[in-house]
């Protein structure tokens, strides 16, 4: 029988996560967290500033490679394969867990060259049209052709923040990524630019495994099927969205979500 | 019940409290609108009936201010978990005080005609029933006001007591009106009456289960009826 509840749901897990820790220096920002992600839901992480969900959102690619200090334990698989092994090549790691910042950051390109630069690092295309072709069903699949076809030579900067957002998802999907991670997508959109990528983060889905941390709890309630609370770096409820919003188990799920926290 | 820790957002919190003041203010104005109406019935006061059927207004006004404030509520806080669950169950809960408000004005309506006949002996039943109903009532406001799921699953079993005293007063008045066809007039109307009342206690048990729903967010198991009036057919 299996204790913990983020453990065990029907569906074969995408990614899981195994008592992991993460560290900063000294300083412990993940205890112990186990968690399974489902290739077929939309995943959100929720709780406070500093609980430990960005961090532990970045140990699924490995972001965390990056930080001076950082140190991940436990173990982190993606279908069975460990992501932490010594020959697991990290760039193509990062090809198949894609990630969406929380401010759009196109490259200083062209739109065309923005989708364009993953494919190209990984030799996915062999001609101008199947690169043509990449770009094209990546934009379609981000919302975006409509509004981009006529200017893909224009800078991918010069768009509106809505629409950058939209790119830089282009760009993660371009390259065929099975697992998306996004990181507060929608924190430096208006209303109609996060409704837009809320509506294609629905698209996407079951497309992808998707994981999203959000501030905004509503939209964790709209856009996901599974919900994970974290606070002071633990997993306290992992829960389906629509029970975790309507009757948690935990208090502390229910302090914060009902805004009591603090 | 367990105390709550405060929102961060303060008017958040006083939002709530006022919602939950409106609803006991329902509450209370709908023990007050049935008790009268019974009484005004027995003692055959018209004036007094008069005055109740006024009365309901308020509960009407009431009604939608609970509505206007539960909605303010949704939109404006986005209320979750528990509180999600609390204001949709008061805004439900209010709708329903406001229909027994209605069934208190439809006794006191009815008191008018039975007043201007012969007295009928089951008649008697009546404000032992009212007495009853008025009970669970207070009881199940309790139970919203201290948000105690245990009282308010207690309750749930308090309804067959009344309608056991409904059955009683159904075949009672059957008989009554077989022996005495003059009394047919008074005693349907008194039947209105006593289904009124069984009618509010129904109400009033739907009202503990959105308490308990509101409070732990499950709902309590099917509850037992013991209305069989609509099977019978003599009073045998």
């Amino acid at each position: 029988m299996n204790q913990n509840p983020a453990i065990g749901h029907n569906t074969v897990p995408k990614m899981t996560a195994r008592d992991v820790n993460v560290f900063y220096g000294q300083k412990q920002a993940i205890k112990n967290v186990s968690i399974d992600v489902s290739a077929e839901h939309v995943t959100a992480f929720i709780g406070p500033s500093g609980c430990g969900k960005s961090t532990f959102l970045r140990c699924l690619n490995r972001m965390n490679d990056t930080v001076d200090g950082a140190r991940v334990e436990g173990r982190i698989e993606l279908d069975g394969q460990d992501v932490y092994a010594s020959g697991m090549d990290v760039v193509q790691l990062r090809a198949r867990v894609g990630m969406v910042f929380q401010k759009p950051n196109p490259f200083p390109k062209s739109i065309y060259e923005n989708v364009a630069y993953g494919p190209r690092l990984h030799g996915l295309a062999r001609s101008k049209t199947d690169m043509d072709e990449i770009v094209e069903s990546a934009l379609k699949r981000a919302g975006l052709w409509d509004e981009a076809k006529d200017r893909l030579n224009e800078s991918g900067t010069a768009m509106s923040g809505g629409q950058q957002q939209r790119l830089c998802i282009a760009r993660a999907i371009a390259v065929d990524p099975e697992v998306i991670l996004m990181d507060e997508p929608c924190s430096a959109l208006d209303p109609i630019a996060t409704a837009r990528i809320e509506e294609l983060i629905d698209e996407l889905r079951g497309r992808y495994a998707i994981v999203i941390v959000t501030h905004n709890m509503q939209q964790a309630a709209r856009v996901s099927q599974k919900t994970a609370f974290f606070h002071l770096g633990t997993l306290v409820e992992y829960d389906d969205t629509s029970a975790i919003f309507t009757n948690p188990k935990a208090t502390r799920t229910k302090d914060y979500i009902t805004g009591r926290y603090g | 019940m367990a105390e709550f820790a405060a929102h961060t957002v303060k008017s958040f919190d006083e939002d709530i409290a006022q919602l939950r003041a409106v609803i006991t203010r329902m509450g209370g104005l709908c023990e007050t609108q049935i008790a009268e109406s019974v009484d005004a019935l027995m003692s055959r006061n018209s004036e007094a009936a008069q005055t109740i059927i006024e009365n309901d207004k308020r509960l009407d006004a009431l009604e939608a201010g609970a509505e206007a404030l539960a909605v303010r509520i949704i939109a404006l806080r986005a209320p979750l978990a528990d509180d999600l669950r609390e204001i949709v169950s008061a805004l439900k809960i209010a709708g329903v005080l406001e229909r027994i408000g209605d069934y208190a004005k439809n006794i006191a309506k009815r008191s008018a005609v039975i007043a201007q006949s012969q007295p009928v002996g089951p008649a008697v039943i009546i404000p032992e029933m009212a007495r009853l109903v008025v009970e669970i009532i207070r009881d199940t406001l309790d139970a919203f006001v201290d948000r105690d799921p245990v009282k308010a699953l207690a309750l749930l079993q308090r309804d067959q007591q009344v309608d056991e005293y409904y059955n009683s007063l159904f075949r009672a008045l059957l008989t009554f009106m077989m022996e005495n066809p003059h009394y047919i007039t008074p005693s349907t109307h008194l039947l209105f009456v006593a289904k009124n009342l069984e009618r509010i206690g129904d109400h009033a048990t739907s009202v503990a289960e959105m308490v308990y729903y509101s409070v732990t967010g499950q709902r309590p198991a099917e509850r037992p009826k013991n209305d069989f009036t609509s099977t019978v057919y003599s009073p045998e």
